[in-house]
């Protein structure tokens, strides 16, 4: 494979769900949740996706490495397709694409210790591996996500959401995968702890050369870590591009929406916005 | 990983640093801290373990055998002097040594019963909740056929198949006694399923046997706990029907049921041959109440 090749190349992919409407004999509407996305993703870069909420943003990172079903096209992982993998080429998989949740807490079990959630991915797929090894594994992670290794017989509840994420980080990086999806990795967040656990994910992002899909709703803190950002609305890729010529001069009216909805500390500049914000509801009454 | 085992020696020496890292504090050990802070849960251990530890170790320190007929002294009220601090029956056998060989039983019978069902009704409705669709109708519409049946039934084929052995009928009542635990965790691993935690499993790459039975079981601990110290009131309970009938324990072994029942037909005549068991079992029954009452609310503190 030459060097330019995406490690990640996604086709068409749509995903369908089928919503019961009810009645004896299974009649059933069709929510086109994910329609027809297609993107490339290079290895150590990093690609935003934004939309708004219920957009299928989250559905379309599970479908990609095939948590959830895909209803048709591909996603291409190393020139292997993932939906189309077997069982145990998908275990393999799970070891070089990791995920980051969005709601801390909710993402480590509570009966386990913070050894044990981070040890996970290494036990599952390096069983050969000694306690001692993992235990000294986990150890390591945990001071390079800014924990401390003395913290590590805690459970989850003894943890700050900030910490509780770095967990989730840890238990991410343990394997070192190639892909890290992160869906909406940081809305749960405050937002200084935000940009320190952005910070983080970019100092690691370094460190390892790892690549990141990054989720999430809020366009201005995907600029800041994407080089490339992708719009999602109503399932469907409204525009991808670099990141600075996607916030700078946008193309499609939901993302120059979607930037003139984010607040900014300058009273001026937020006039401008929602000038902008009128306009374009002006324009779309009009329309109507 | 290359060069994962040849660092061994350093790595030693990091983990026992390690070793004294401060304990966490668990979500049991919270539970307990809760738990020891609830007084009539405390009362009802306490009284408990004195029950247990009294009818297990007693026996070998009573003048009279649990099925030894003292000739001199039949229907007899409580005689300190003869050794018969309960009185007799109308075999001239000892009421004391009697009642606390039918409590061994009764609560042997419970405990085997109680984790034959929870053994079965945890693994059937963890396995059904976490794959669901067609292999959940199917466990489940099983699950409700045996509702459906009569116990009674059961209970009688069981007797004709294996003869009355005591253990193994109530092996078999343990084997009815799931269907409720299996709804009960099927519901509780629906909504397990969903969190977050088990999806990261997931994406980890663990087998969904590792996922039900490392991320859902342990998370199951407070319904489980709970229901299962309501099964053993309701299993000593079975039981004491069915040696009414008959059906359970036989002569000369004896269980709280069979002694009440026999007690009641001449509670005027020989009172003390029905209070000391019915006292038992009441003070029992009320005990583990009170103790599945004091789990819950130290399980799950959130919905008092």
């Amino acid at each position: 494979m030459s060097e330019n090749e995406p490690i990640l190349k996604v086709r068409n992919l749509s995903v369908h769900f089928n919503i019961p409407t009810g009645g004896i004999f299974g009649g059933h509407a069709v929510l086109k949740a994910v329609k027809d996305v297609s993107f490339d993703l290079h290895a150590g870069e990093t690609l935003g996706i934004v939309g708004e909420s219920g957009c299928g943003k989250s559905t379309l990172s599970r479908a990609i490495i095939r948590l959830i079903h895909a209803t048709g096209g591909e996603s291409m992982w190393m020139g292997k397709d993932i939906l189309k993998m077997s069982p145990k080429e998908l275990i393999a998989l799970r070891k070089d694409i990791q995920m980051i949740f969005q709601d801390p807490l909710a993402s480590l079990n509570p009966r386990m210790t913070a050894a044990q959630i981070i040890g996970e991915p290494l036990q599952i797929h390096y069983p050969e591996v000694s306690k001692a090894e993992r235990t000294a594994r986990v150890a390591e992670m945990m001071a390079k996500v800014g924990l401390t290794p003395e913290m590590i017989n805690k459970y989850p509840h003894e943890f700050s959401g900030g910490q509780c994420q770095r967990i989730g980080i840890a238990r991410a990086l343990i394997t070192r995968p190639k892909l890290i999806v992160c869906d909406e990795a940081v809305s749960a967040l405050d937002v200084s702890v935000q940009a320190q656990v952005i910070n983080l994910l970019m100092d690691l992002q370094k460190e390892f050369g790892v690549s990141l899909l990054f989720i999430a709703h809020d366009i201005a803190v995907v600029r800041h870590i994407a080089q490339r950002i992708m719009v999602l609305y109503f399932g469907e890729v409204v525009e991808i591009g670099e990141s600075e010529q996607v916030v700078m001069d946008p193309q499609h009216d939901y993302t120059k929406k979607l930037i003139a909805s984010v607040p900014v500390p300058d009273p001026k500049e937020e006039m401008r916005r929602r000038e902008v914000r009128r306009k374009l509801r002006r324009e779309a009454a009009a329309a109507a | 990983m290359a060069g994962l085992t040849s660092r061994d020696a350093i790595l030693t020496e990091y983990n026992q640093q390690l070793l004294n890292a401060p304990k966490g504090r668990s979500l049991a050990q919270d539970a307990v801290r809760r738990l020891v802070a609830n007084k009539a849960a405390v009362f009802s251990i306490f009284l408990l373990v004195t029950i247990l530890l009294v009818v297990f170790i007693a026996p070998y320190f009573l003048p009279w055998g649990y099925s030894q007929v003292d000739w001199a002294n039949i229907r007899k009220p409580p005689n300190f002097e003869a050794g018969h601090f309960m009185g007799t029956d109308q075999n001239g056998r000892d009421m004391l040594a009697r009642t606390m060989q039918g409590t061994q039983m009764s609560l042997v019978v419970a405990g085997v019963a109680t984790l034959v069902s929870v053994v079965i009704g945890v693994s059937y409705g963890a396995i059904a909740g976490y794959f669901g669709g067609r292999i959940d109708a199917v466990m489940m519409r099983f699950v409700d056929i045996m509702y459906a049946l009569p116990y009674i039934l059961f209970v009688i084929i069981l007797v004709v198949i294996f003869g009355r052995n005591p253990i193994l009928l109530f092996v078999g009542i343990g084997c009815l006694e799931w269907l409720t635990m299996a709804r009960i965790v099927r519901g509780q691993t629906l909504s397990l399923k969903e969190r977050e935690f088990v999806e990261a499993a997931r994406a980890s790459g663990a087998s969904p046997w590792s996922i039900i039975f490392r991320h859902i079981v342990p998370n199951l601990t407070g319904p489980v706990v709970i229901y299962a110290t309501l099964t053993i009131p309701e299993i000593i309970i079975t039981e004491s029907f069915l040696s009414y009938l008959g059906l359970g324990v036989q002569e000369p072994q004896t269980s709280l049921g069979t002694l009440i029942s026999q007690g009641s037909e001449v509670a005027v005549a020989l009172p003390w041959m029905l209070l000391g068991p019915a006292v038992i079992l009441v003070a029992m029954l009320i005990a583990f109440t009170y103790l599945g009452d004091g789990l819950r609310d130290a399980l799950d503190p959130k919905d008092r």
